[in-house]
């Protein structure tokens, strides 16, 4: 870990401003950040400690119906919060599917959004890697790529995004509030992050500075409430990053979908949000069919970065599976092992 | 000049002059004070040998900067026994031979501890494993980990449950 000065931030104001020098970095929860700076991955010059910051660390319900869940909300106190659990159940189950209990006492909901790919090649310094460092190549390519991208990847990246927080919160249409030097604006969660093209190393819409403040949920997130899962497909059966994650919520309506949500993880460079196969669902009955015919959709420009063909049809399956579970209903309480598909205990239905 | 930060580490407030902004709370327990109980095993975030309580709660001190931690409250395994007499979750892991090495006890009590105060996974063996998978046993011995935790969680609660009645 390289040497840096330490800011501790007394007010959003200071913190960007502090922030909007070379190489500095916020510090929030830390569960990422000095992983990385202990492998030497991010070296700042600067570290802005934003966890002494008044008013971020709230849930609140706002006049219009929306929700705001400041940036400094531990994943864990989001995901224990009664009031969530009710209302947006897919995001509980995502929350406690990542990480450790431990992880989720430090990790935020800022720095959840904010966290960067484990593709291996990034995190090791002696390979070649267009998002470390920019221009030298990427070592993925050709590599041990069975976890790698495949949608919105590029020649120069086939990194992918890691957070199960942000898949439902995509297809929840989540809207980002950031604080930066010209003030505050917001940006949709969908629009945040950014593909890798021939920029991997430019991640985020953020500008130097830029403090994401806080996350918002439209009212409208409420309405899948009572049917709506998020299922994560692991290479252990817990604390493991996604292979392949889908949050799915559908509203029924006379025994047919009158609206439907889809977001998929670990697929691409940010949580994927599969609007084609929501508008594919309307109108259509909960059947195997549909939900297969939307899986398809889903994955219809997929395309494979090197050995990792498999994820295409494994996407597809989680994919119609999450949106099955979805149309059976939330249940009361999660399964022993959230959003994993070996929870074959489903319990009483929530919302019936 | 270092950076002055104050802590209380079980029960007793503790001071100290960082001349490094690089320390971590795992560091700072085990090559300060001496207080090494608290493992370092991956130092990532990965294995859990290092979980402490910090303000009430269980995390990776391996992650956690010192500096950015002041005026917290920590306990440590060592913060546990009353004299010779175990904590329950303690006594729990020797009753159920719930390790074999004991590297990673300290972190899997500490962590079991946590697990309990959340109250969340109740009686069901399946929902402790799921809330202890952030600590790792290289030797196994995860089927008396989970006995003991599950003992544990049941004396303590019979316990509160007889101060409540009194």
């Amino acid at each position: 870990m390289n040497r840096f000065d330490y800011v501790r931030a007394g007010s959003v104001a200071e913190a960007v401003e502090a922030a909007g020098a070379p190489g500095a970095s916020f510090l929030a929860g830390g569960s990422n950040l000095l992983d990385l700076m202990k492998g030497g991955i991010s070296r700042p010059a600067r570290l802005v400690d934003i966890t002494r910051l008044k008013g971020l660390d709230g849930i609140e319900r706002l006049p219009d119906g929306s929700l705001r869940i400041g940036a400094l909300v531990r994943n864990s106190d989001l995901a224990h919060d009664g009031y969530i659990a009710q209302r947006y159940p897919a995001i509980v189950e995502a929350l406690l599917s990542g990480a450790s209990a431990q992880l989720r006492n430090a990790a935020t909901t800022g720095g959840n959004i904010m966290q960067r790919t484990r593709c291996q090649y990034f995190y090791d310094p002696a390979s070649a890697c267009n998002k470390r460092d920019p221009g030298t190549g990427c070592d993925a390519r050709g590599g041990e790529s069975r976890l790698l991208a495949v949608l919105g990847w590029s020649e120069h990246c086939v990194a992918t995004h890691p957070s199960d927080f942000c898949v439902p919160l995509v297809a929840l249409d989540a809207v980002v509030e950031i604080e930066g030097a010209a003030g505050r604006r917001e940006v949709p969660l969908e629009m945040f992050h950014s593909l890798p093209g021939d920029t991997p190393h430019i991640e985020t819409v953020l500008a130097p500075g830029d403090l994401i403040v806080a996350v918002r949920l439209p009212a409208e997130a409420e309405d899948f409430a009572a049917h709506a899962r998020y299922l994560k497909v692991r290479d252990r059966t817990s604390y493991a990053f996604a292979v392949v994650s889908a949050a799915a919520g559908l509203r029924l309506a006379d025994g047919r979908i009158a609206e439907a949500r889809l977001a998929l993880g670990g697929v691409a460079l940010k949580p994927w949000r599969a609007r084609a196969a929501e508008t594919r669902l309307l109108g259509r009955e909960p059947t195997d069919a549909a939900f297969r015919d939307a899986a398809t959709t889903a994955l219809a420009e997929a395309t494979p970065s090197g050995d990792n063909a498999f994820k295409i049809e494994l996407a597809r399956r989680v994919v119609a599976r999450a949106l099955t579970l979805a149309a059976r209903g939330t249940p009361e309480r999660l399964p022993a092992l959230p959003a994993s598909p070996f929870a074959d205990s489903f319990g009483e239905l929530a919302h019936v | 000049m270092g950076i002055p930060i104050s802590l209380t580490v079980n029960g007793t407030q503790r001071r100290a002059e960082l001349e490094d902004e690089r320390v971590t709370l795992l560091d700072l327990l085990r090559e300060r004070w001496d207080l090494t109980g608290t493992k370092k095993g991956c130092d990532r975030g990965q294995c859990g040998a290092c979980t402490i309580l910090l303000d009430g709660r269980r995390v990776n001190s391996c992650l956690a900067l010192a500096v950015s931690h002041d005026g917290s409250e920590i306990i440590t395994i060592e913060g546990l026994a009353d004299g010779d007499v175990l904590h329950p979750v303690q006594a729990a892991f020797i009753a159920h031979d719930a390790l074999q090495c004991g590297f990673c006890t300290p972190g899997q009590i500490m962590s079991a501890i946590g697990l309990i105060r959340e109250g969340q996974a109740g009686d069901d063996p399946e929902r402790v494993r799921e809330a202890m998978s952030g600590n790792i046993c290289r030797c196994g011995a995860y089927i008396g980990i989970t006995e003991a935790v599950l003992d544990a969680q049941a004396r303590i609660d019979a316990r509160q449950a007889l101060v409540k009645a009194a």
